[in-house]
């Protein structure tokens, strides 16, 4: 945005913004009985430079800082706060624009209103000139960073078009704790999110993010740990799983559907049923599986880029 | 039909995602098996289940699933409920069973994910 612009669109937010949307709704009140020695301690302890006087439902006045100061240089005796509040309250509607409140101040020179409801009258909030700053701030940096978020994807959607060379590489590691279940598949997520940000095809990134996750969920359950590596190609995604442990002692029966030495709690949470691998085997391109009992497993899956919705149910 | 309609059909309350009950649901999957639905399920589809743990949230996470209903009155914990809330996944929560909610939704014009396969062919 330039300069220009930046003025431009506060002129607009000042008849786009309502009154409603910046007022302060916890309004501190006070009652027209409390003593002008009272009033100190509440402006100092609520943070306030002034406040609506209440009688019970009704306001009948506004007390501020400046009828304090008033009456302290006039040394004049305690008295009620109805004494001396203003007692020409002006109001704002909380539905209008902030223009209306901008014309208000101006022309009463008042530091604060009242903003009431329309049809029941009844005091909403209240509102000062630091609210219309805060507000038209809040909202230009809304603006602002809603701006460079789609500058941010643009340019995250090109990337590979962007990026001149023979050969353009990406890499990511996730590293997955053994056994701890409530955490398992951040991994899978992290990377499906970093594949949607490079504006990958959808049918790709759920095949890469289904394929990792289960292989992810198959580290959690079986071992204490490993590390998922993704390499990330124009034609290729290519992710190896590996652990240090324990080990698989025959993989070809591990990869017949439904043979599984899952314990009963993973079963209970909707896993272990020995189609993990199966799944994997289902979303690759090409699928690897090499393991050394208590040296370790590792699993390599490829997913071409140009398979598309290669997989008949994925 | 949209993910109210859905909510009307099995007397569901939706625990999160108010503001996403006008998505549009065309297919939905009832499973209490992960890999299975990992496995079977279109994207875009409603997930109907009785498990609850977070793996759930992950599973339509992964496979871009747009809504979960819990069957048989099951709340899932905060843990869930919060990030299904960060990936913008609605959940609700139905008294129905698993094979009344299918039943219902099949009788109103949802299909299954193989019926779509079918359907696509």
């Amino acid at each position: 945005m330039t300069p220009d612009n930046k003025i431009s669109r506060i002129q607009e937010l000042v008849y786009e913004i309502r009154i409603g949307e910046v007022m302060q709704s916890d309004v501190i009140t006070i009652s027209p009985q409390t003593h002008m020695s009272e009033l100190r301690k509440i402006l100092r302890e609520k943070r306030i430079s002034g406040a609506p006087v209440m009688d019970g439902d009704e306001m009948v006045g506004i007390i501020s800082i400046e009828d304090f100061i008033k009456w302290l240089a006039d040394r004049e005796h305690d008295c009620p706060i109805s004494e001396k509040m203003s007692k020409d309250v002006q109001t704002l509607y909380a539905d209008e624009p902030l223009t209306q409140a901008v014309n208000k101040f101006e022309r009463f020179g008042f530091g604060r209103f009242a903003v009431i409801d329309r049809q029941s009258r009844r005091l909403l909030g209240i509102i000062t000139k630091g609210d219309i700053v805060e507000g038209l701030l809040k909202k230009l940096e809304i603006d602002h960073y809603k701006e460079e978020e789609e500058i941010y994807c643009r340019r995250v959607e090109h990337f590979f078009e962007d990026i001149l060379a023979d050969k353009v590489v990406l890499l990511f590691q996730y590293d997955v704790a053994g056994h701890d279940f409530k955490r398992a598949g951040e991994g899978a997520s992290r990377l499906k999110a970093s594949l949607k940000r490079l504006g990958l095809d959808p049918q790709i990134v759920r095949r890469v993010a289904i394929a990792t996750y289960e292989a992810e969920m198959n580290l959690v359950i079986y071992t204490d740990g490993g590390q998922i590596r993704a390499r990330v190609e124009p034609h290729e995604i290519f992710v190896k799983v590996a652990d240090s442990g324990p080990g698989i002692p025959d993989i070809q029966k591990v990869l017949q559907p439904g043979y599984s030495t899952a314990p009963e709690w993973v079963r209970n949470l909707g896993f272990g049923a020995g189609m993990g691998l199966n799944n994997i085997f289902k979303c690759a391109s090409k699928m690897e599986l090499k393991s050394v009992v208590g040296k370790g497993t590792q699993l390599y899956i490829r997913i071409d880029t140009k398979d598309g919705a290669m997989s008949e149910t994925n | 039909m949209i993910l109210k309609d859905i909510q009307k059909i099995l007397e569901a309350e939706v625990i999160v995602g108010d503001d996403l009950l006008g998505e549009d649901i065309t297919i939905a999957c009832g499973c209490d098996l992960m890999s299975d639905v990992l496995s079977f399920v279109k994207p875009g589809a409603l997930l109907l289940t009785g498990l609850i743990n977070p793996q759930v949230v992950r599973t339509a996470e992964m496979a871009d699933l747009r809504a979960i209903c819990f069957v048989r009155g099951k709340r899932p914990a905060q843990e869930t409920i919060e990030l299904a809330q960060s990936k913008s996944i609605p959940l609700l929560t139905t008294p129905l069973l698993l094979f009344e909610s299918c039943g219902r939704l099949h009788r109103e014009g949802l299909s299954g994910c193989s019926e779509n396969k079918k359907k696509i062919k």
